[in-house]
């Protein structure tokens, strides 16, 4: 029991990184981009709130929780948008190619990120590890109460607020894309976006939005794991990138769709932690086990295109430049 | 309101062709722009004055011979990958396992360094080399053969499998570790150097200089001068048109991967046994996303991405020696990478496209 509750929690920690960057992503795929930057982005949003609140927290004595957190919210979410805008800008406007833009995104926010995670003490003068402890204390605090409520309360309120947040915005999200005319027209515009413009809908407009709502939300993911998974801190080895890999596989496994995500996410923290609870695993077999979110994908990815199901299918559009002029 | 019936400010047209020396021109500004945007960068942070920034670098970077070995050693590295992934991507099919082909091709190499040493030098190499080339050629082939049959998303494929790569390598690395505990391979036969690069004219990697120069060239003629080569533009111009002309476009894909897959394999086994002589799964070091960026710029053409992999290095290399000097950490050169492609590749848009101001005139233009 001990065991199955560590891995649920490790699984939920987990998912709830990837979840975010997965919404993101969905939104931005849904308008017919697709985005190999959400490494990049989630690096950008992550960066963003540490700086935000490593400034804050240093230039007071008393750092008030509640601002804290708007400050690391509304810093990761503006810092990742950017991101998005930079994508949005050469691959709407400029009409470049989306895997190529996108992949020299996540080279540019993996360096701007560790750049500045690994120099921002020298640049500030300080000489200790960074942290940021109030903030993160803020990130990581439950209701005490529903905690303490033995299994149960351990199972499923023993975590910080961004794992409800990352649920809730999914849920939004899928309701916003499949219930809202909004969303019908956000749909149009990555299955067919000639129509959609002859219909009227703003083509660029929808895709511009799109691409820096869903970075903004990708961000998040940043952040968490900065804030919560990592506690306050900066580490450069690479685990963001990891993760926002999986985050792209993630809306493979989903096939799109915001609500799948959910469950998607924690399946695959699930099967990112399991070597830890089977036993008789040497360290190399380990690894080997660590391969299993993405072999998972994989079949997935070979399954859907198996069974041709409309459903189930990427945005028609998906990775296409829209020039209004071209027949 | 009359204003919603005026002419949009500026429009948008598609150019033919431009000439070659104005493409180069564009891109040249680009990369200029692009140069002075990133000394204002660094100023900033450092406080340096960009120009000293670039001498800085171009020491850095050339320094001294070690140094200038080192950026053709990585140039080398860039360009091998990046001539793999041409024929594919001129395919349009979007081999993003880069990655992980150069490190499936790097365990082989590895592996044949610590359980073949006793064989004579010349059997070794002619092992290290098929064995890497076959096993990127596997690793490329499978989501080859699913694009080929069922019409799978590659490009969400092949980035799966460069971790299940990743994975592979930190299997390998535990079991090969040496010392023991320390969770890395070492240097593998440090004292007889069996499977090492032999050093010609005073290097090491000259041998690696003169394989890729060559595989620049046979790429070169295979893409311009063979039917290969025309089979696959055909396919990557229109998958409709080559099967009307009697191409039969599942072969050519998965043909083209297995190519594609065997040369990145090679970068591996250069890698390994030219560079660092030990595996992990830094190995591959994101240059397998970096070469596909590399490919795309240079339109797949060989000296344009031997070009394009210098400057990455060049800047690797010089960014690299600025944090240093300035006790700063070097994913600053990861920073500088990424601004210079933004600019390089928003540029290809005054390439492909004419903006028209509103009131002018068609006829102004080339």
């Amino acid at each position: 029991m001990e065991g199955f509750i560590s891995l649920f929690q490790a699984a939920v920690f987990f998912g709830t990184v990837i979840m975010f960057g997965c919404v993101g992503e969905i939104i931005t795929e849904k308008a017919g981009n697709l985005n190999l930057g959400v490494p990049g982005i989630m690096y950008l949003g992550g960066i963003s709130s540490l700086v935000a609140v490593f400034l804050y927290e240093g230039s007071t004595q008393n750092p008030s929780p509640v601002i804290c957190v708007i400050l690391a919210l509304a810093a990761s979410f503006i810092g990742a948008a950017l991101g998005g805008l930079i994508y949005a800008f050469l691959t709407i406007s400029l009409r470049a190619n989306q895997n190529v833009t996108g992949l020299a995104l996540s080279i540019f926010g993996s360096g701007v990120a560790n750049f500045f995670g690994g120099s921002l003490n020298t640049l500030a003068g300080r000489f200790e590890q960074i942290a940021v402890p109030v903030t993160s204390a803020a990130f990581r605090s439950n209701i005490s109460v529903l905690a303490d409520l033995g299994v149960v309360g351990k199972l499923f309120f023993s975590y910080g607020f961004m794992v409800y947040l990352a649920i809730i915005l999914a849920l939004v999200v899928n309701y916003f894309l499949h219930h809202t005319a909004a969303g019908l027209d956000l749909r149009t515009v990555g299955e067919n976006p000639q129509a959609a413009d002859a219909a009227g809908i703003n083509v660029t407009l929808n895709k511009y939005l799109a691409i820096c709502i869903g970075a903004g939300i990708c961000g998040f993911g940043g952040a968490y794991y900065v804030m919560d998974y990592i506690k306050g801190t900066w580490a450069n080895d690479g685990s963001i990138e990891k993760l926002g890999w999986l985050a792209v596989a993630l809306v493979i496994f989903a096939t799109w769709k915001a609500k799948n995500a959910i469950w998607g996410a924690y399946l695959f923290g699930v099967l990112y932690w399991m070597y830890l609870y089977i036993p008789g695993l040497t360290r190399a077999s380990q690894e080997i086990f660590k391969m299993l979110p993405y072999v998972v994908t994989i079949i997935v990815l070979v399954v859907t295109s198996l069974t041709n199901s409309r459903e189930k299918q990427p945005p028609a559009a998906l990775g296409q430049a829209y020039f209004r002029e071209d027949r | 309101m009359a204003a919603a019936k005026k002419e949009p400010f500026i429009r948008l047209a598609k150019r033919d062709v431009m000439p070659v020396g104005k493409k180069i021109a564009v891109r040249l500004i680009s990369l200029a722009i692009a140069l002075i945007v990133c000394g204002l960068l660094i100023f900033s942070i450092t406080g340096i004055n960009p120009l000293e920034v670039y001498s800085t670098m171009i020491k850095g970077a050339f320094g001294t011979k070690t140094r200038v070995w080192a950026t053709v050693k990585e140039m080398m590295m860039l360009a091998c990958i990046a001539i793999g992934l041409a024929p594919a991507f001129k395919m349009r099919f979007w081999n993003i396992g880069a990655e992980g082909q150069v490190l499936i091709g790097g365990i082989v190499t590895a592996g044949c360094m610590i359980y073949l040493k006793p064989l004579p030098p010349v059997l070794l190499f002619a092992i290290m080399f098929v064995g890497s080339a076959i096993a990127g050629a596997l690793w490329g082939l499978l989501p080859a053969i699913f694009k080929a049959k069922y019409n799978t998303n590659e490009t969400l494929f092949t980035l799966m499998m460069n971790y299940v790569a990743i994975q592979l390598t930190s299997f390998f690395v535990a079991k090969w570790e040496n010392p023991f505990g320390s969770n890395t391979v070492g240097i593998i036969n440090q004292n007889g150097q069996e499977g090492w690069f032999p050093a010609v004219f005073g290097s090491r990697y000259f041998i690696s200089v003169v394989l890729v120069l060559l595989l620049a060239v046979l790429m070169f003629v295979y893409l311009k001068y063979t039917k290969h080569g025309y089979e696959i533009s055909v396919v990557g111009e229109s998958e409709n048109t080559a099967r009307y002309a009697g191409i039969s476009v599942g072969w050519v894909v998965i043909r083209t991967m297995l190519v594609s897959g065997a040369l990145c394999g090679l970068a591996g086994f250069m890698a390994v046994a030219g560079a660092s002589h030990t595996i992990s799964t830094s190995t591959a070091g994101g240059r397998g996303f970096t070469a596909i960026i590399v490919a795309w710029l240079a339109k797949f053409d060989s000296a344009t991405m031997l070009l394009i992999s210098l400057l990455l290095a060049f800047l690797q290399s010089g960014a690299g020696e600025i944090a240093s000097k300035c006790k700063l950490n070097s994913y600053a050169s990861e920073m500088i990478t990424g601004i210079i492609l933004f600019f390089i590749l928003g540029s290809e848009f005054f390439i492909n496209f004419r903006v028209i101001m509103r009131g002018k005139k068609e006829k102004e233009e080339n």
